[in-house]
């Protein structure tokens, strides 16, 4: 008897039962159900939510392994132990050993950790009330550890994922009815709950932290410091990195975030699969690029002086707003989640639009953070629907008026 | 207006199994059965109660809402059972059906000569008037209600059914005396649909507006061809007759018989011989299915209607009563090892998720009634649309009909929807939400609160 028998007496055994959830959940993990069509059409189409999230979660493989070298990678540059990338992507500074050692030490407990605890929380809810468990954490479990500082203490993100996925989502009644992003609700939570983890120059780069507690306690070592890009923008520090490091990826951020490259090879990889929406992404870059025009036009007219603290993040060229920070990242990854991005194809528009003018705009005039990314696609996950009302008020409007056509 | 509607947004699913262009005649079926479901919101009340013999044409019952709706029987036979269900709900009619037909005599009519009201009452007398059907909602056409226009789609697109031009050939003048009848009924126009490039037996009729119509399915659906023409407001109603019932109305009208005789295609990747049959309305499908062999007899799902839209009738079942397709495709009760992330060649997608049906297409496939994933809450967005050729956004029509909001339904356009128009969104649905379903159950809110 084989494995599929097995498992299908199996699922007959736990049907009805409390675990049948659980056990269901890693039984269609396995194999494609053996459900047939009992209503309506009796052929359907070759597409379910797994296959869907998995593609996703294929997009994210190439940012977590760059994440996962960068991670050892910005620790070795930053301890003076080796030097700078000199050979475009594939240089083997970049790609060592050591690097990858490193970057899995501190990046697989992330992963392991946000899948762990987000999973388990899942199912619980999913055996509590009684219905399969669905497949939007398999995404969420990949954004979360890429999208945080590597030393991001694990009961923290422990925390800040129960938060998340219990008030972010389980609360409106599962995948498919929350209204802002999991993934960005666990991390705002993080960023308004230890900001000090969260920002600062200390924590985008392994080891500073507990390098800094060290020397604040008497010993005699030299300081990492761990600027972000941004970071070095708002205070108006010269930046040590080149476009092509920001573009291709070789600075310090979020776990995943750095690589430009690879998140504009995994968008376009979502737009042609048709899973994410090209929509959304060039409304969103539109919008980004408006707003780094403005400022640029705000600084070339003289209207702001050289002394203001806006000021080397307002000149910042346009189009560097797009490769620097979390941007791309954001607005691939996370303006496109569908359950809490505008609903209409002309609500997407105005939606990512608004997230790029917005992102940017918060970047530049944030004081306390310098990256806008995640609170502009929370502000219109929240505005989603009234963009979506307008949208479909305007088809209702137009049938009315054909009526009133008619009847005139 | 003569229009030429150019269909764009839509999928045509094509399927191993079509019927080959040649007519047999099928074994004469010993029982045959009308189930009052067929009539979506008829109450039957019986006429013809057991052990009564009937000729065809005569009626076996009526609609309890209005008593001159008559529902007739297909054969002149024997009432042997009246099938009842739970609550003694009727769930069929079923009549042994004698060797030598008689036929029920309705007289020749001169349609020329008849007004409105004669035409009519001739057609409810003569169970011919159930094969009217209205939008809104999708049920048999209210006789008090005269409709703005009179739809009949001559082009089909519906994967596997049968081909209207080919059923249709050599019934002109059925067909003719059909319309002539129709366009007593309505002070607008009766409008036919060809396929553009076809050579349609309806593309030469007098006193009707004819329209070319290309591209996918839903194409060939009624409802998008009266979206693009004259589309359906509220308070407006428009009838609609499938071509296949314009001949059994023109048979009586010239020979003052009801003849439930229908040329059916039998289709479907589990046919060894598709072909299209000779056969009645109401007949065994094992009359058809089995004369033409069958692959894994044990593991078919028999439909009457189309894959899209069609009735599970298992192969005891029998034709209904508005079908003229007799699909037979494979149960997929099975699992599949990694269905959810392994690369598909062999099911039809409209994504580029691992799913390679994009490459192929021309390629026939041949697909089984597994679900491709269970069923889950509404999640993606966008893309029903790309298959759905209406003004109307339909998921939001959808959810509107999910939490009964009449309001939002009527606003979103359900007057101007049927069922069948929400196949393919439902086919192409990654949640696998019954899309058919919930908007049957909204149409019939809307029916019983709005009327």
């Amino acid at each position: 008897m084989g494995l599929k028998d097995k498992l299908h007496k199996l699922k007959l055994k736990y049907k009805d039962k409390k675990m049948a959830p659980a056990f269901n959940a890693i039984h269609t993990f396995l194999y494609l159900p053996n459900e047939t069509t009992h209503s309506g059409a009796h052929v359907r189409g070759a597409d379910d939510l797994k296959r869907t999230m998995n593609t996703v979660i294929m997009a994210l493989l190439p940012c977590l392994i760059f994440g996962i070298f960068n991670a050892g990678y910005q620790h070795h540059v930053a301890a003076g132990e080796i030097d700078k990338v000199s050979s475009g992507f594939f240089s083997p500074e970049f790609w060592s050993f050591a690097n990858l050692t490193i970057g899995l030490w501190k990046v697989l407990p992330l992963v392991i950790v946000s899948y762990g605890v987000g999973l388990a929380v899942e199912v619980l809810f999913a055996v509590i009330k009684k219905h399969e468990v669905e497949e939007g954490y398999l995404v969420t479990g990949m954004l979360v550890p890429l999208i945080v500082p590597i030393d991001t203490p694990l009961w923290m993100l422990a925390v800040a994922v129960i938060f998340g996925v219990v008030i972010g989502k389980e609360v409106f009644g599962g995948t498919g009815m929350n209204i802002l992003n999991p993934a960005l609700t666990i991390r705002a939570f993080l960023f308004f709950a230890y900001p000090t983890w969260m920002s600062g120059d200390k924590v985008w780069v392994h080891g500073a932290v507990e390098r800094a507690s060290e020397i604040a306690g008497g010993a005699k070592l030299d300081a990492i410091s761990g600027e972000t890009v941004l970071g070095s923008l708002a205070q108006g520090k010269e930046i040590s990195y080149s476009v092509s490091d920001m573009f291709l990826g070789f600075i310090p951020g979020s776990v995943g975030e750095t690589s430009a490259i690879l998140i504009l090879l995994a968008g376009l990889f979502l737009v042609f699969t048709k899973i994410g929406s090209w929509r959304i992404m060039l409304s969103a870059v539109l919008g980004a690029l408006a707003m780094g025009l403005i400022f640029n036009g705000t600084v070339s007219a003289g209207w702001i002086s050289e002394g203001s603290k806006f000021y080397s993040l307002m000149s910042t060229e346009f189009w560097h707003h797009l490769i620097i920070g979390g941007f791309a990242f954001g607005v691939v990854f996370m303006a496109t989640d569908p359950v809490t991005a505008s609903q209409t194809n002309k609500g997407k528009w105005v939606y990512g639009f608004l997230i790029g003018f917005i992102s940017i705009l918060i970047r530049v005039f944030n004081p306390a953070y310098p990256e806008g990314v995640m609170l502009a696609i929370l502000l219109m996950n929240v505005f989603a629907p009234t963009i979506d009302h307008y949208v479909v008020q305007g088809n209702i409007k137009k049938r009315m008026k054909r009526l009133k056509l008619k009847t005139a | 207006m003569s229009k030429d509607i150019r269909i764009r947004k839509g999928l045509d699913i094509k399927l191993v199994g079509e019927a080959e262009k040649v007519t047999a005649n099928a074994t004469r079926s010993n029982v045959y059965a009308i189930k009052p479901d067929d009539f979506h919101g008829i109450v039957p009340k019986v006429i013809a109660k057991q052990g009564t013999e009937v000729k065809a044409g005569e009626p076996l019952f009526h609609s309890k809402s209005n008593e001159q709706m008559l529902f007739p029987s297909p054969v002149s036979g024997e009432v042997v059972e009246i099938v009842r269900g739970a609550k003694r709900k009727i769930l069929a009619f079923k009549i042994l059906g004698d060797k030598e037909q008689k036929y029920a005599d309705f007289e020749i009519k001169d349609v020329n000569s008849m007004n409105r009201d004669e035409v009519k009452s001739h057609l409810l007398q003569s169970g011919c008037w159930p094969f009217i059907k209205q939008r809104p909602y999708d049920v048999i056409a209210n006789p008090e209600v005269a409709p703005k226009a009179i739809f009949v789609s001559g082009y089909t697109t519906a994967p596997l059914a049968a081909d209207s031009d080919y059923v249709l050939s050599g019934k002109e003048n059925e067909v003719q005396a059909a319309i002539t009848a129709l366009n007593k009924l309505t002070d607008g126009e009766v409008h036919v649909s060809v396929g553009k490039n076809s050579d349609s037996p309806l593309s030469g009729l007098n006193n009707v507006t004819t329209h070319t119509v290309s591209g996918p399915h839903p194409a060939g659906n009624v409802s998008v061809q009266i979206a693009n023409v004259d589309p359906i407001n509220k308070g407006e109603v428009v009838w609609v007759v499938n071509p296949q019932d314009l001949v059994v109305i023109g048979e009586l009208l010239l020979t003052g018989k009801f003849n439930a005789e229908r040329v059916v295609a039998l289709a479907g990747s589990s046919v060894k011989n598709p072909k299209y049959f000779r056969t009645k309305i109401g007949a065994e499908v094992s009359s058809v299915v089995y004369d033409s062999g069958v692959n894994d007899e044990g593991n078919i799902r028999v439909i009457s209607g189309d894959v899209l839209t069609g009735e599970n009738v298992k192969p005891d079942g029998h034709l209904g009563y508005y079908h003229n397709t007799i699909s037979v495709i494979p149960e997929g009760d099975d699992y599949e090892f990694f269905g959810w992330n392994k690369p598909i060649f062999n099911k039809i997608s409209p994504s580029r998720a691992l799913t390679f049906s994009w490459l192929f297409p021309n390629k026939k496939y041949d697909l089984t009634t597994n679900t491709n994933g269970e069923h889950r809450a509404f999640v993606v967005t966008g893309s029903y649309e790309d298959v759905f050729p209406f003004d109307i956004y339909p998921l939001q029509l959808l959810k509107a009909c999910a939490v009964n909001d009449l309001d939002a339904m009527e606003q979103l356009g359900m007057y101007e929807v049927a069922p069948e128009d929400f196949a393919l969104t439902e086919f192409i649905c990654v949640s696998k939400q019954p899309h058919q379903q919930i908007i049957r159950e909204g149409l019939d809110l809307m029916l019983k609160e709005i009327g």
